[in-house]
């Protein structure tokens, strides 16, 4: 069954070839089998998965079953839930249980899917190795000795390996994209503001973004037609309404104009990376797309500028971890600010605490307006430099990410580390949508191709995303560990 | 050295929206601890806040009401520091984009003389929860049930010269906010709170003096003792040799006296940035057109109606006008009786007497405004005399009868203006009182007017204090002159 797309599973279902509770059954013995060694998982909820998929399974049965009713699907540990531990890959929250739903939970459960546990992840979404969870680093599955790509590296891994057909990840500066490129799948980051972020333990409010990761564009179409939509309870959440994804991924890409940013294809770029990305734009030309080079001028600002504002936003986005209310706290606290103190050292973690600090020194006194004030001019600058490109063309394409995954353990220093996202950090500070897509290979680690479009612009990048797909098979290619140890 | 006091305001006012400013939780006071707290009082991972448009209205209502300019696109942002009772360790509040611009108040002063002060800005934020020190064994508890409710902040400009004009001013802020229903103003439960900045110069100097904050004062009383403290603390300082140093200081009412908190050197660095999880606040103008459409009569127009067209007093028009209830029930009465100056005098005299003896509020009266005013009325038609008339409001007050006529009836209050029959009383009184009439025939002449006030009580007695004073003082004192 796992060999099966979202897709095609959500037809088996209809079809009756095999039930819900089979099926959740079956991912839960792979989860079972063969998580120990790649530790994508930091909650399995099995018991309940069953619940639920017997419920899918009645309503089924009732005739009254939404398309995606039953299918098993795993949430990124950021997402609250409600009776499951939601620990954001902190011990500073190993101890918590979410009193209420993100609201893409609430939703995922009204369509009827079935959540077989909480997936691994860079403690508050910081990383992009998977290597910063108090739970230990995620294994790529398409090599153990290297990364899976962070932060929703669980995500990717899972769904690479087959232990689940879906998952659910959020992206502040690539954490999708990056992932599923290194782990071979597909991996949609929306337009900031089409999925309501109520419920999603916050690392940078004015960039986080979750969205689906999946085996295909297809499937991606599917959960992102569940997810999106406004939210009351995100005040940045948009009014505007969802379209049918799946509907449209269809569409004729005759006339299609794809550009190349050249800032993207400049130094640093691993060979076989721009190898893969330049012969998957060459699929596109055969599909009837023209091809020309643009420029974003602005790119090489993108991650001093995301390293301004994103650890601003969470120096103050983790102040509510402090040990009074919930979390974790120190043991026998000798007065309130060894209670902050030691609570607070002892919950997190190197990284986090790197950019706690960061932030708050941007934010202090006398520095504000060189950091914090410039950055958010770099900023509209970078937001700027896409909205002049998409006068030009449809979509962007480029790299995923400038290598291959890496290995465990290579990028000890954090600014090597933060240059991984060097093609991915400015779309999130513009709040554009970006899909990741399989284009093949580098020394039997996976390549991602990156297309990015204009705010809102989802539904013609699954569309661009889908047509690819239908005409190559680098999505569906799967690592031997989904057999051998599965 | 003549020195000159000089001071500004921060009033804290919290705005009667039902629920939080960012949350449905409820914002009713006095229930048991953390049971108005929701997951985003609480500071939950993963909780937003959303605005409440109620206090936006109500904030531009205010801003309004003070001429001041309504800021098109206002910002929330967040104030970082941390502390027990602020759950997400930060404030939202509103620091570089306030939702209210300048503005003005004009203050009332004793001698009816009035000043116009100046307001710099009005901002929107939420308020902290408590923590409890009592009760808890050296360790602090904590209420979350404050935490998130609505708070205008009103920054005044340092206009103001003396503790006097402060009050005035803390005042005028409470009857315009009381006015428009924004906030009920009560002081006692922390509904409005003040921050006072003051620092002493010498006469004519221009340069301000470095000042000090007093935190929290919460009631009129104690702002204007805080400041007399602090005015004095700073002038024998100065006048000693030392100087002011700039800092937080803390009054403490029991002693009467402010206490340093913290200096300048220990201040927080707030790290204020824009809140990511709130858009910005963009009004347009139809949207205040609408607001300005709704706006009551204020206190300063009251004020000025009552002088100019009903001919009170400045002190009285501003008395009245000072609380809307009070003003409204004014207007009732004087609807009823028709005689402004007596409304003015028996909503001021004995009806405040009685309602401050029995503790409570004007809106709470047990006389109606009618009941009154048809009272007064009777006092102007001289059905009743002024003796009766406390008679009749104590009746009514004790729920006695329905109307003044109901009970003038029943207790035979109906004031005799019969000549004859006043004449018949004097006679008898003359004729039982030999000794005090011999007294008087040979008393000198100019102290005889005082003697006269023995008959007309005895006259009064007689009558059951119905007869007309005014009858019997004229008719006694003919008839008394007539022995001579």
């Amino acid at each position: 069954m796992y060999e099966k797309t979202l897709t095609q599973l959500a037809a088996s279902l209809k079809s009756g070839e095999f039930s819900s509770r089979e099926l959740t059954t079956h991912y839960l013995q792979r989860i079972e089998k063969a998580d120990g060694k790649l530790n994508s998982f930091i909650s399995v909820s099995a018991e309940q998965a069953l619940k639920h998929a017997e419920i899918a399974d009645n309503a089924r049965a009732a005739g009254n079953a939404g398309p995606l009713a039953g299918i098993p699907l795993a949430l990124k540990d950021i997402f609250c839930t409600r009776d499951v531990k939601t620990s954001c890959g902190s011990k500073m929250l190993d101890n918590f249980i979410s009193p209420y739903d993100a609201t893409v939970v609430e939703k995922l459960k009204t369509a009827g899917t079935i959540s077989l546990g909480k997936t691994n992840m860079d403690e508050f979404a910081m990383g992009s190795s998977n290597e910063n969870s108090f739970y230990g680093p995620v294994k790529n599955p398409w090599d153990l000795t290297a990364v899976p790509g962070g932060s929703s590296g669980g995500s990717a891994a899972a769904v690479a390996a087959g232990l689940v057909p879906a998952a659910m990840g959020t992206d502040t500066g690539g954490s999708i994209r990056q992932p599923a490129a290194f782990c071979g799948i597909t991996g949609l980051k929306p337009t900031y503001g089409r999925v309501s972020r109520f419920g999603i333990i916050a690392y940078a409010s004015s960039l986080d973004q979750a969205g689906p990761m999946a085996r295909s564009a297809e499937d991606c179409a599917h959960l992102l037609g569940v997810i999106a939509g406004h939210d009351s309870r995100d005040s940045t959440s948009v009014t505007r309404g969802v379209p049918d994804y799946v509907e449209s991924l269809n569409a004729p890409l005759s006339g299609l104009k794809i550009g190349l940013p050249k800032e993207y294809f400049g130094d640093g770029l691993d060979p076989d990376v721009e190898k893969a990305v330049r012969e998957a734009v060459s699929v596109y030309e055969s599909l009837g797309a023209t091809v020309r080079e643009v420029s974003l001028p602005h790119t090489h600002y993108a991650i001093p500028a995301y390293y301004v504002i994103a650890p601003a936003e969470a120096s103050s986005n983790l102040s509510r971890y402090d040990g009074v209310r919930f979390g974790h706290r120190c043991e026998n606290p000798s007065d309130l600010i060894d209670l902050y103190t030691r609570s607070r050292a002892e919950g997190f973690g190197e990284e986090v605490k790197r950019r706690i600090l960061i932030g708050t020194h941007t934010l202090s006194e006398g520095f504000f307006d060189a950091y914090y004030t410039k950055a958010q001019k770099v900023r509209r600058l970078i937001r700027q430099d896409f909205l002049d490109a998409f006068e030009d063309v449809d979509v962007l394409m480029g790299p995923a990410s400038p290598t291959p995954a890496f290995d465990l353990g290579a990028k000890k220093d954090p600014v090597s580390m933060y240059l991984q996202d060097i093609y991915t950090i400015a779309v999130n500070l513009a709040g554009i949508p970006g899909i990741s897509v399989p284009a093949g290979f580098s020394n039997g680690r996976p390549v991602g191709l990156q297309i990015l479009g204009t705010h809102f612009a989802e539904a013609q990048l699954l569309n661009v995303a889908h047509q690819f797909q239908q005409a190559t098979d680098w999505h569906l290619q799967r690592p031997a560990f989904a057999e051998e140890y599965a | 050295m003549q020195w000159e006091t000089v001071i500004g305001l921060e009033v804290h006012v919290q705005l009667a929206t039902r629920s939080k400013i960012f949350s449905g939780a409820s914002t009713a006071f006095g229930a048991a601890p953390n049971t108005q707290a929701c997951a985003v009082d609480l500071g939950l991972p993963g909780a937003l806040p959303v605005l409440n448009e109620q206090a936006v209205a109500m904030a531009v209502q205010f801003g309004l009401a003070v001429h001041a300019d309504i800021a098109e696109v206002s910002v929330f942002d967040r104030k970082n520091y941390f502390y027990p009772d602020l759950p997400k360790g930060y404030q939202t509040s509103q620091m570089y984009h306030p939702i209210v611009g300048p503005g003005d108040v004009e203050i009332t002063l004793e001698d009816g003389s009035t000043k116009r002060i100046r307001i710099h800005h009005a901002h929107l934020e939420e308020d902290a929860g408590k923590s409890l020190h009592e009760d808890f064994h050296g360790m602090t508890g904590i209420d979350l049930n404050r935490a998130g409710t609505p708070l205008l902040e009103i920054v005044s400009e340092p206009d103001m010269r003396s503790a006097k004009e402060a009050a005035a001013y803390l005042k005028a802020i409470h009857s315009i906010v009381t006015y428009l229903g924004i906030s009920d103003g009560n002081m006692a439960e922390g509904s409005m709170r003040c921050d006072v900045n003051v620092s002493v110069r010498p006469t004519g100097q221009e340069a301000f003096g470095t000042r000090a904050e007093i935190k929290n004062v919460n009631s009129f009383r104690f702002v204007e003792r805080a400041i007399a403290f602090e005015v004095e603390r700073q002038i024998e300082l100065i006048e000693e040799g030392g100087s002011v140093v700039q800092e937080t200081r803390l009054f403490d009412p029991e002693r009467d006296e402010t206490r340093s908190m913290r200096t300048k050197e220990e201040a927080n660095d707030y790290r204020y940035f824009p809140c990511p999880d709130l858009l910005p606040v963009v009004l347009d103008q139809a949207y205040l057109d609408h607001l300005r459409s709704q706006l009551p009569e204020l206190p300063a127009d009251k004020r000025e109606r009552f002088q100019n067209e009903l001919g009170l007093s400045a002190y009285d028009a501003n008395v009245i006008s000072a609380s809307r209830d009070m003003a409204e029930f004014f207007e009732a009465v004087h609807i009823e009786c028709g005689d402004a100056k007596q409304a003015a005098n028996w909503v001021q005299g004995e009806l405040s007497g009685a309602l401050n003896r029995e503790n409570l509020s004007i809106a709470n009266s047990p006389i109606s405004a009618r009941q009154l005013g048809e009272l007064i009325s009777r006092v102007l038609d001289d059905t009743i005399n002024g003796k009766a008339a406390k008679e009749v409001f104590q009746a009514l007050w004790n729920g006695q009868g329905e109307s003044a006529d109901a009970i003038i009836d029943a207790k035979g209050l109906k004031q005799v203006t019969d000549t004859g029959a006043i004449e018949a009383m004097i006679d008898q009184v003359i004729a039982d009182s030999p000794a005090q009439v011999a007294q008087y025939r040979d008393a000198e002449p100019e102290k005889r007017g005082k003697m006269i006030g023995y008959f007309v009580g005895q006259v009064m007695k007689a009558s059951r204090g119905t007869a007309n004073p005014q009858q019997v003082n004229g008719l006694l004192k003919e008839k008394l002159d007539a022995l001579l």
